[in-house]
């Protein structure tokens, strides 16, 4: 008798507390994960500093350039976007040692893997836009450079590791950051479209 | 015996419901552990560029976003269709993003302020114009990690 007088509580209230969290939460949450393009900025320049008188040679530099109209201009010639990654490719990495391409710099990388003395590029990406460029078409650039790096940063680690780079450990991530180092300088934007 | 039988007789017993809360219950959780909550209403249309090279935001709790976009219709009498900056609840301009910076850091604890990021949401079709002037104002107050939020590219 004292079985039947437990009896169980009558749970069917209880769906409705459960619908009633779940619909919460589902008007008051999102799914995006958020994701994009890290980049760092470069500290303000300090007013009694100087400015540094050595220059980089024109041979070093990659010159972007971006236009209120969403056209590229790179090292001086007319270009569609999605040739950028392989010109950016070839002009960092410099694989046949072209005199016009950036020159190497001997550096010490570690002693197991890369050697002493291995030819880093002393390459830098400029990059300049300008106020009536479209965003769209920055971040495009932007991505077209990041993944030209990372191609070139893949191939040396399936070389060497014969793993891809994002599955490397942290120091070995860190040796192959040091033979393709992210070098991209912006440069103050120009207003020649007269845009705000 | 006879008691049993005519209970019997009664038709088809009712579905038991008792289950139903389990299968609620696991709903709420899947959707509690893969969402996050809304951070604010949107004023402005916000649609980021897509984008392949992406990495993962860490540490949600140390990144702040700035949106830039057009207002929404509702908004576009009072603020007009050009590209505006917003920062939590409200419109703001480039001058506010210092103030709003300096709350943020305060808000967390002083050792974790090197590793603060700033999410810039920025429509595509805004004009690079106001995003240099906001970079400008991030250096400016030392905010120097910054992530452009971009959306998946499905191609690569």
């Amino acid at each position: 008798m004292a079985r039947q007088k437990m009896g169980g509580f009558n749970a069917g209230s209880m769906a409705d507390i459960a619908f009633l969290l779940l619909i919460f939460f589902l008007v008051t949450t999102t799914m995006d994960t958020d994701s994009g393009i890290s980049r760092k900025l470069p500290p303000m320049p300090e007013k009694d500093q100087e400015k540094s008188n050595d220059k980089i040679k024109e041979r070093n530099v990659f010159v972007v350039l971006i236009n209120k109209n969403n056209q590229l201009l790179v090292e001086g010639e007319p270009m569609d976007v999605r040739l950028l990654k392989d010109k950016a490719k070839e002009f960092i990495d410099n694989p046949a040692n072209n005199p016009k391409l950036p020159e190497k710099k001997i550096t010490d990388i570690d002693g197991k893997y890369f050697g002493h003395t291995y030819f880093v590029s002393k390459g830098v990406i400029s990059l300049q836009n300008d106020r009536g460029t479209s965003y769209g078409t920055y971040i495009q650039v932007q991505n077209e450079l990041a993944a030209a790096y990372n191609e070139l940063r893949n191939g040396l680690a399936m070389r060497t590791f014969g793993e891809k780079y994002k599955e490397l450990s942290e120091s070995k991530q860190k040796l192959i950051k040091k033979v393709f180092p992210q070098r991209i300088s912006e440069a103050e934007p120009k207003n020649v479209g007269g845009g705000k | 015996m006879s008691k049993f039988r005519t209970k019997k007789d009664k038709g088809t017993p009712p579905i038991s419901t008792a289950s139903l809360p389990d299968i609620v219950f696991m709903l709420l959780f899947f959707f509690m552990v893969s969402t996050t909550m809304r951070q604010q209403d949107l004023k402005i249309r916000v649609h980021v560029p897509a984008a392949s090279e992406i990495q993962k935001l860490e540490k949600k709790s140390l990144v702040s976003y700035i949106y830039v976009g057009s207002p929404l219709q509702q908004y576009q009498k009072i603020f007009g269709t050009e590209p505006r900056i917003q920062l939590n609840d409200a419109f703001a301009t480039t001058n506010d993003i210092r103030d709003y910076i300096t709350s943020e850091r305060e808000a967390r604890d002083e050792k974790e302020v090197p590793y603060m990021t700033t999410s810039l949401k920025v429509d595509e079709y805004t004009k690079m114009g106001v995003v240099t002037d906001i970079k400008q104002a991030l250096r400016k107050c030392n905010a120097l990690k910054i992530n452009y939020s971009t959306r998946m590219l499905s191609s690569e």
